[in-house]
């Protein structure tokens, strides 16, 4: 934007820092608390679709079965969405809820990319192929 | 117990844990997985996965408070998130392999040493330390604001710390809390990050760090939507609540008392993990 007059210097306290950073880490909180307020909105809807059916039999963790396959691949929550069950909504929200923080990582490569920072590029592609692997090596996708 | 009662009482004990959680920068998981499995006698997995996306929950939700104070460092988060999500995505295959009595006593002793870790004062912050050539080159070293404006710092034994942080790693992935009482080990004691800035920062890892096994738990059937749901719903509307009301809070006798519940809890599942009750 062109203006008239020079710019009056920013009265922001570390102008000598690379605020860049600090830029780019607030728009990622925007995104974290975007991102948890709507699983939590997903898991909500799913706990009352989940409660007005189940609300009265009873609870019992006591013995581990391990979840069936629609609670615990991708495709599995999805088709479970789509039949109308409540815990398959919750589970979605929780995917939402695993997604933030990978989505978070993957911003931060175009921040340092912008930055010219190649090593911290390198860094966080590390970090992202682990996060990556564990959502769709360990049987989370299939 | 019907479904409506469980989830009911489980959301408000969740919502209680996330409170002093994070009233007293000890974190509501560590809690949560003993009271789980002692008072709800929910199985050790279940506990764990609950508690490992609720984790998730407090990191992501406190992340955009955190960040808007400007004393985080993505560069030593990012360079030490390889080393936890490496350690929490070994920690997560490993839990599904060792018996749930191995858990408990892993647990017990964590509880234990993070009820010590918060009745000791943290080393003071770091004036005037020599860069380190690693650190240097590394680009971790920055600055804060502090009261009588910017102040920077110099890390220190990035090895030392890197090494820790993928221990740190592991038994999040291990146990499914956010550990930071060995974070502060790692960002404090060994490489002499000051306060503000490790606090901060270590909570933006928490998050990154659960993803990495979050995955491996939710594929295996540790996470239970209908125990999950509460859990989050009720750690992350306490630690919402908590971030807002820390300011104002007398955090000093909220500690210990939480410390003691940390001992206490540390020892029962001790117990319970010697004595195969679990």
């Amino acid at each position: 934007m062109p203006t008239a007059q020079a710019p009056a210097p920013q009265p922001r306290s570390l102008q000598a820092q690379p605020w860049d950073d600090h830029r780019i880490e607030v728009i990622l909180g925007n995104l974290l608390r975007s991102g948890v307020l709507l699983s939590a909105a997903v898991v909500l809807w799913g706990a009352c679709v989940y409660l007005s059916r189940h609300a009265h039999e009873s609870a019992d963790y006591r013995v581990f079965r391990g979840e069936p396959s629609e609670f615990r691949t991708i495709p599995g929550v999805i088709h479970s969405v789509f039949n109308g069950r409540g815990r398959g909504l919750i589970q979605l929200g929780l995917l939402l809820l695993i997604a933030t923080p990978i989505a978070r990582v993957a911003f931060s490569i175009v921040g340092f990319a912008i930055e010219r920072d190649r090593m911290y590029v390198a860094f966080t592609l590390i970090v992202l192929a682990i996060l990556l692997y564990s959502l769709l090596g360990s049987g989370l996708g299939v | 117990m019907t479904i409506l009662e469980f989830t009911a009482v489980v959301a408000i004990v969740s919502l209680v844990a996330g409170l002093l959680g994070s009233l007293t920068g000890l974190g509501g998981g560590v809690v949560l997985v003993p009271l789980l499995t002692i008072f709800f006698h929910v199985d050790i997995r279940y506990a764990i996965g609950a508690s490992l996306v609720s984790v998730i929950a407090t990191s992501s939700g406190a992340a955009a408070s955190y960040v808007k104070e400007g004393f985080s460092n993505i560069r030593i988060g990012m360079f030490l998130e390889i080393a936890t999500t490496f350690g929490a995505l070994m920690g997560a295959f490993l839990a599904t392999r060792i018996p749930t009595s191995a858990l408990a006593i892993i647990f017990g002793a964590v509880l234990i040493y993070s009820a010590y870790l918060s009745r000791k004062p943290r080393p003071l912050d770091q004036r005037n330390l020599p860069p380190d050539p690693l650190a240097t080159r590394l680009r971790m070293n920055g600055s804060f604001p502090d009261l009588e404006g910017p102040r920077s710092y110099n890390v220190q034994h990035v090895p030392t710390g890197f090494s820790l942080m993928f221990g740190a790693g592991a038994l999040s992935g291990l146990l499914g809390i956010g550990s930071g009482a060995v974070k502060v080990l790692a960002m404090d004691q060994a490489m002499r990050i000051p306060f503000k800035v490790s606090t901060t920062t270590s909570n933006f890892m928490i998050g990154v760090t659960a993803a990495a096994s979050a995955g491996v738990y939710l594929s295996r059937g540790y996470v239970d939507p209908g125990l999950a749901m509460p859990v989050m719903l009720g750690v992350l509307a306490g630690s919402l609540v908590g971030t807002r009301i820390l300011v104002k809070a007398e955090t000093k006798s909220l500690r210990l008392v939480f410390s003691v519940v940390i001992l206490v809890l540390g020892l029962q599942m001790l117990y319970k993990g010697f004595w195969g009750k679990i």
